[in-house]
Formats: structure tokens, sequence, C-alpha cells
């Protein structure tokens, strides 16, 4: 008949506590909000009395998880951005075309002269020998620049493709390489943005990997113009020799060289050579300072290996001319007066005083590997946040009252289980959502309103076939067991159903539409729950106590 | 006194007017499609590109002033309308100005955000952005084949599941529904020229979920009334099965509209359009789930010995369809 054994009771009871407790913070979002920050500042950076206050706020023998409201909710920016990681490629070529030519100047006597081929395909370093006869002994020396792949997958690959052509060798990264690559351009692209987007660790941003070649970026509290405003430029900062100066931007370098633009004179143009003396690699570090006249500046310093490079170079050039690269335009290009060899440095140039704290700021988190490109752009304000939330409020609790006031009056004491289960109902989703740690996006809040309505179908389901069963089975008791033994089925399927979607919407669906997924996937498991086994433990809870011979549902 | 909303025992005959109902859903389904080809659906920037802005000042807004301010930048088409809500307060004014996507560009520059802001402070010193949304060609490009994709992959798992737990008739029933729904709530958005975006996509999959829910339920007694009437005729059958479950359908969709109209009336213009889409797919989705998937069945016929799973060539449901029941 009518039983559940004591422990499945007090199991039933503990999840539907353990939900009331869980949710329980979120009544106090803003206590608790400031409880949990002081706790983590507390942490990282000590005590003081106001930390001490905060914390104080929220009691800690309370839990105190939050369900993390989404960008839409909280006010904040989302940016998606491509990185081009194609342009990694190239620089990787530049930086090999040194190497290539010490290699062949080993076997020079069988090689002849070595020049590098301009206007090769992007990603291609094309390398032209004297003595074509000779190309399979230069292509093999080449070859052996390759070093084997390092990657988790452990095959035996090489990183470079060498082939010859006539007197031309074509040197290529190989597509074990390319992915290598790709995987590192990313990581160091997501380690650099965090390191500028939020320099004092405080702001939280979530900065994740999105396909190959994607880093989706979500800061709240900022708007998208700030964000991108922080992100700036890749400040990829080059030293190079200068060949000449021109005025003809389609000039012929000649092999080997570049021409670049100046940043601030229009028409003016730089030959440069186009492997680098130093990057920006170099430092380790660079603050805003002023030149000797007093106009803003930025100072850098090398690291060892750097100093002595730059030390070497400007020793053998002094009186030559020397010119600082930002993101390919020239800062400046000033001539070398004497041997520097003191490892530290100024840029100087057209700066504004924020623009030199710009800059310092961009070079000490070091250059972005590669251009970034915006694809998408989402900013809410916090105060439409703030709206939403509390319009959500608002339809929440009408929703809630309609419903609760609906079912009383249709199903009587019944009802009236089915309601404190709703009640219940939604607490444990609240409490599932923060311990998980899902985002609730508004969206989501319309996911717990559906939820708060749909929720109680089970139970309708039960309460009618008992109605039903009424007319025909022995007694109230065995109705009640006969109902909820032949609805079972009708509530698992129509919930798996309804859960297929849910799971789609959370797999498929990004942003707010993921959050509405999760909300409505965990809204469908606490409902079922609720229904079918805390609405039955009052029901029966309450027959065991009256022993009613007849019921009304 | 409780309140019931039909009464304890229901006689209704459901199949009486299957022809005219049928009829109603296929001229609908095939004006809905004529609508999507010929007026088309007012895609949002999720799907088309652009950038949408939204704006909130303390004086009234002025459409034709904030276009004059905009029309100087050459953006090329832009819309600027003024957004109605009651949950608004006296001193809050709302636009939404969007713009199509720039020449050349993935999403919106901060030069263009910067100058659009500049020319809009000119007209109102209080004007504030509070959303800002730009989304560049190619990633609209995805968005749209990942929403089909997810409405597809949603459909085929029903078909699937339905499939295994009662009989391909069923299925293809269900399915229909749900076909049945989503082409009409499309051809909705297309008459009303909602905006439609990846917030639509979600309705349309929570609807599919919300109907399906429906249909499932009353199949479920249908099985059960196969098993117990089996020289029943089964349209007789069928309409018995949805006058017991009557109630159940109507408080059910019941408390979800009451649930949905609270968030209609005050969540907010934000996800209106949203709303008013699984709104309007519970209404038309408790509709289907009588008037379509069960015609449908009917139409195809049915096994109708249930009593021995497995046995006489049964379909392929039948070793799954008892699992709990």
């Amino acid at each position: 008949m009518l039983q559940i054994p004591l422990w499945k009771r007090v199991l039933i009871l503990g999840v539907c506590l353990c939900g009331i407790l869980f949710s329980f913070p979120n009544f106090f979002y803003e206590k608790v909000e400031t409880h949990n920050k002081a706790a983590a500042e507390i942490e990282q950076l000590g005590v003081t009395p106001d930390r001490e206050a905060s914390l104080a706020t929220w009691p800690s023998y309370l839990p105190s998880t939050l369900v993390n409201l989404g960008l839409d909710l909280r006010g904040g920016a989302q940016l998606l951005v491509k990185v081009q990681t194609d342009d990694v490629y190239q620089s990787r070529m530049d930086a090999l075309w040194p190497d290539v030519r010490d290699q062949l100047v080993g076997i020079r006597d069988q090689v002849g002269f070595v020049e590098r081929v301009d206007g090769s395909p992007a990603g291609v370093l094309q390398v032209r020998i004297q003595n074509a006869d000779a190309l399979n002994t230069a292509v093999a020396e080449v070859r052996e620049l390759a070093q084997p792949v390092v990657s988790l997958t452990g095959l035996a690959a090489q990183t470079l493709d060498v082939t010859g052509q006539g007197n031309v060798i074509s040197v290529e990264l190989t597509e074990a390489e390319k992915i290598e690559t790709d995987n590192r351009t990313l990581q160091q692209t997501q380690e650099i943005l965090r390191r500028r987007i939020d320099p004092d660790g405080t702001t939280e941003p979530s900065i994740t990997r999105q396909g190959n070649d994607r880093v989706l970026i979500q800061v709240p509290g900022v708007s998208g113009e700030e964000l991108k405003g922080r992100i700036g430029t890749p400040a990829r900062l080059t030293f190079h020799p200068v060949v000449r100066q021109t005025s003809n931007a389609e000039a012929n370098p000649g092999p080997g060289n570049i021409v670049l633009p100046d940043v601030d004179e229009e028409g003016f143009f730089y030959v440069l050579e186009a492997t680098p003396i130093l990057t920006g690699d170099d430092l380790t570090d660079a603050q805003p300072s002023f030149d000797q006249n007093g106009r803003p500046a930025v100072g850098f310093r090398f690291n060892p290996s750097g100093a002595r490079v730059f030390c070497n170079y400007t020793t053998e050039n002094t009186g030559a001319l020397f010119a600082t690269v930002l993101d390919d335009e020239v800062i400046t290009a000033p001539q070398i007066q004497e041997p520097i060899c003191g490892g530290s440095g100024q840029i100087t140039g057209n700066f504004t005083v924020e623009g030199s704290t710009e800059l310092a700021v961009l070079l000490r988190a070091g250059a972005l590997p590669a251009d970034l490109d915006f694809l998408e752009e989402r900013t809410v304000s916090p105060t439409l946040g703030q709206d939403s939330i509390e319009a959500g409020q608002i339809a929440c609790i009408i929703a809630f009252i309609a419903v609760l006031i609906f079912m009383a009056m249709s199903y009587g004491l019944f009802g009236i289980f089915a309601n404190i289960a709703l009640l219940l109902n939604v607490s444990l989703l609240l409490g599932v959502l923060s311990v998980v740690g899902a985002t609730l996006t508004l969206p989501g809040i319309a996911g717990i309103v559906l939820t708060i309505g749909m929720a109680v179908d089970a139970n309708v389901l039960v309460f009618e076939r008992i109605r039903e069963e009424l007319k025909t089975a022995k007694g109230p008791s065995r109705a009640i067991e006969l109902g909820y033994e032949k609805a079972l089925s009708a509530i698992i399927d129509a919930n798996i159903t309804t859960g297929i979607t849910a799971l789609i919407l959370f797999a498929l669906g990004s942003g707010p539409v993921k959050g509405f997924g999760v909300t409505l996937l965990v809204g469908i498991a606490t409902s079922v729950f609720t229904a079918i086994f805390v609405t039955r433990l009052f029901v029966i809870l309450w027959f065991e106590r009256r022993r009613p011979k007849t019921i009304e549902v | 006194m409780r309140l019931r909303l039909v009464p304890e025992e229901t006689n209704f005959d459901f199949f009486r007017f299957r022809n005219v109902t049928m009829g109603i859903s296929i001229v609908a389904v095939i004006a809905s499609i004529l609508l999507w080809l010929t007026v088309g659906l007012n895609f949002g920037i999720d799907f088309r590109g652009g950038t949408t802005i939204r704006t909130e000042a303390t004086t009234p807004v002025d459409v034709g002033a904030y276009r004059d301010a905009v029309a100087p930048l050459g953006l090329g088409e832009v819309s600027i309308v003024e957004v109605f809500d009651p949950t608004f307060r006296d001193d809050q004014h709302v636009a939404a100005i969007s713009i199509q996507a720039q020449e050349g560009e993935e999403s919106a520059s901060s030069d263009m955000i910067q100058a659009i802001d500049e020319a809009l402070m000119a007209v109102d010193p209080s004007i504030e952005f509070t959303s800002v949304e730009s989304v560049g060609p190619e990633v609209s490009g995805e968005l749209v084949q990942t929403a089909l994709l997810a409405v597809l992959a949603a459909l085929a798992a029903i078909l699937i599941y339905i499939w295994l737990r009662f009989e391909w008739q069923f299925s293809v029933g269900a399915v229909a529904a749900l076909f049945h729904d989503v082409i009409i709530t499309i051809g909705i958005f297309s008459l009303l020229q909602i905006r439609f975006d990846l917030a639509t996509i979600a309705a349309i999959l929570t609807i599919v979920g919300y109907s399906i829910n429906d249909t499932v339920v009353i199949f479920d007694r249908l099985r059960e009334n196969l098993r117990k009437f089996k020289k029943t005729a089964l349209q007789e059958v069928m309409n018995r099965t949805v006058n017991e479950t009557l109630s159940r359908t109507l408080m059910t969709s019941g408390t979800t509209l009451i649930a949905l109209i609270a968030l209609l009336i005050f969540g907010g213009d934000v996800i209106r359009g949203f709303v008013f889409a699984i709104t309007w797919g519970v209404i038309i989705g408790t509709y289907s789930s009588v008037y379509v998937a069960k015609n449908v069945v009917l139409m195809l016929g049915v096994k109708r010995d249930w009593s021995k799973p497995g046995e006489g060539g049964g379909g392929a449901g039948t070793q799954f369809a008892n699992v709990d029941a």
C-alpha cells in the first residue's frame, strides 16, 4: 500500500533542506557578494578593519555560493575576437631566414651565393642559391634546422617542410607544427589579453578559447569600447637598422628590406632591414618617463641577452640610423650617438602623457603574437541589467502567486501540497544553479518562470489520474497509489522529450541562450523530483495521520 | 468549492470537425511558408550582421532629430525606433538604433560607436548607451547554421525517441505537429515583423519541447487505452483519450500561460519577443497535440494489439515501450 521507507523519507527531506540552504544566499545577493569579495581580499591582501566589517555582513557558517549573473544582467562587455594565426607563420619564417643563411654559409663552396626570394607566398620562406646543381645538398642542409614537433600526441613529425625546385629552396611549417603553433599563439594571446584587461587581478574577466582561432572575452562592469581600449593595439615593438629614407611608399626596398611609414609625418617612409635586431620580447620592463627635453617618453630595460645584442650593435654601428618600430609604423629613427651598453633605453616620439603610459602598460604585458579581428561585440550597461533583474523578479513573483492560487483553487488540499512542492522546486533549482556555478541570464529568468508554470504539470498528471482512479478504485489509498503508478510513464516520457530540447539548447546555444538551456534542464530535473517524491511524501504523511475514508482531489 | 476548467466527465467529439481543423492547419502552414518567402523575416543582427544600440535618455525621444544627427555619418541603412514599455519609469525614454553591417569590417569599430555617441549627445546630453551589440558577417553566417542545426537536431532526436517508445506512426504524428508549430510560429513572426534572432530560435526550441510534452502525454494515454479497448474503433479510442486527458491538458497549459503572461506584461521589453514566441507556442502546441498529432496517427493507422510486446511482428517501438510503463 502507500508506503515509503524511513530512509527514503529522510533522504527526500534532506535534499529539500539542502535546496533551501543553498538557495538562501541568493535572496540576500548584495550582502553575500560583499562578504565573498571581502573574504577573497582578506585571503589575498590581508586583513583590514574595512574588510572585516564587510566579511561580517553574512554569517560564515551559512553557505555563500551565489548564482553567477550573466553579463546581460550584471552589465559588462563581451567580445569575440579572431586571432590572425597565419601572421605567426610569416614571422616564424622571417626569424628563420638568418639561420638558413648561416646554415648555407657552411657549404658556400658548393651552393655559391644565397639570397632570399622577395614576394614569396605568405608563410613560405624561399631561398635562391647560385648553383642549382647543389640543390639537393642545400635542401638536406636546411632540413637539419627542422626539429621534432613538441606535441602531446607524440607523433614524430618535423617542424619544417623543406622542398627544392630549380635553384630555389622553399621552407614552410608542416601541418603538425602549424597546429602546435596555433595552439601556442592562442595560449599566448589569452595570457597577454588577461594581463592587459586585468592588470590588477580584480575584475574577473573570462577569457576562453573558442575553436581553432577565436577567443571569447567577457568582462563584467565595462563597456565594449573601454574593453577594446584596454586590449589596445598588438604593441609589437621591434628595432631595425635603417637603410635609407624615402617619400615613395611603392619604392622597391631591395632584397631583405621593407618599407614602413613614419607614424607622424605623412608621406615619409623608411626603408629598413626586414630582420629586427631586437624585439619587444627582449624587454623586461617598461615605464612612462620623460626625455631630456621634458617630453613624455617610454623608458625600458632589456633582458641580459638583449642588452648584450644591443650593446654590440650600437658599438659596431655608431653613427648609423636606427629605427624603433611599433606595429609596423616607425616611431622614431635617431642616429646612434655612442654605444649603448647599460641595458636600458628610451622610446621618444610624439607622445602625450596618456599615450606613453598606455604604451608602457602594453609593452609590459607583452606583445600580442598576432593581430586580432573583432567579430562580435555585446555590451550591456549595469543599469539596463539592473532593470532586467527587477522586471524579472516582479514577473517571477506575480507568476508564482498566480500559479499558487490557481493550483489551490483547482485541487484544494492536494493543490497546497503541490504548491509547497513548487516552492521547494524553485529553491532546489536556485540551489543547484548556485552549487554548480551555472550562469543566470535574462532568458534564464524566463526559464525559471516557465519552470514555475510547467513544474506543476507532473503533479497535475498525478492528481488528474487519482481523480479518475477514485471513480473506479476500491478506496482512497488504492486510488492514490494507482494514480502515481499510472502517471509515471507519461511524466517520464514528457520530461525526457522536453529534456532533449533543453540539452540541445545547452549544447548548441551560446551566452544567454545557453543560460536558458541550463535553467530549463535543471528545472525539469527538480520538477520531476518534487512531483514524484516530495508531493507524494506530503500526501502520504497526511494520509497516515488522518486516514480519511474519502478524499477529494 | 473547486475551480474546474472542464466538467468531471466530458464527451466532446474532437474528430467531428477533423476535416475542418486539418484544413485550417494546412492552410495556416501554407500561408506561413508563403509569408516567410514573400514578406520575409525581420532578422536581428545575430543573423544579418550589423549593430544595434539601445539608448536611454531622461528627455523624450525625438526620432527625427536622432535620424538627422546620425545621417551625416554615412552609415548606410539606419533604423531608429522608440521603445515603449509599461515597466519604464516616467523619465525613462528608450530608443533602438540598428545599423547595417559596414563594408569591410567585422564588428562595429570603436570609431563608429564614438561618432554616433557624439552625434546623439549633441541632440540630447542625457543620452546613454545602455546596450551595444555588434555582429560581423563571419559570425552571423555561423549563427544561422548553428540555429538550423539545433532545430533539426531537436526534431530528429524527438523523432527517434518517440519511435523507440511508441510506434513509428506516433513518431510521424508528433513530428508533423512540431513542424506545424514551428512553421506557424515563423509565419506569425513574419506577419507581425517581430525581430527574429537567436533568442527566437531558443523560443522555437522551447515550443518544440512544450508541444512534444503535451503530445506525449496524450500518446501515453492512447497507448494505455489501446491495450484496454482492443475491439473499439481507433477513432473512438482516440476521442476517449483526448476527453480523459482534457482536464490535465487545460490545467497545465493554464498554469504555464498564467506564468508566461505575467512575464509578458512585467518582464520588460528586452525579452518580450522571446516570451511572446513561447506564449504563442504554448497555445499552438496545445492545439496541435489534439488536432494535428492525433489526426496524423489516425490517418496512418496503428497496430492495435499492445498486450504482448515484442511478439507477432510488432513495430520497433515495442521492445522499449514497457520500460517503465
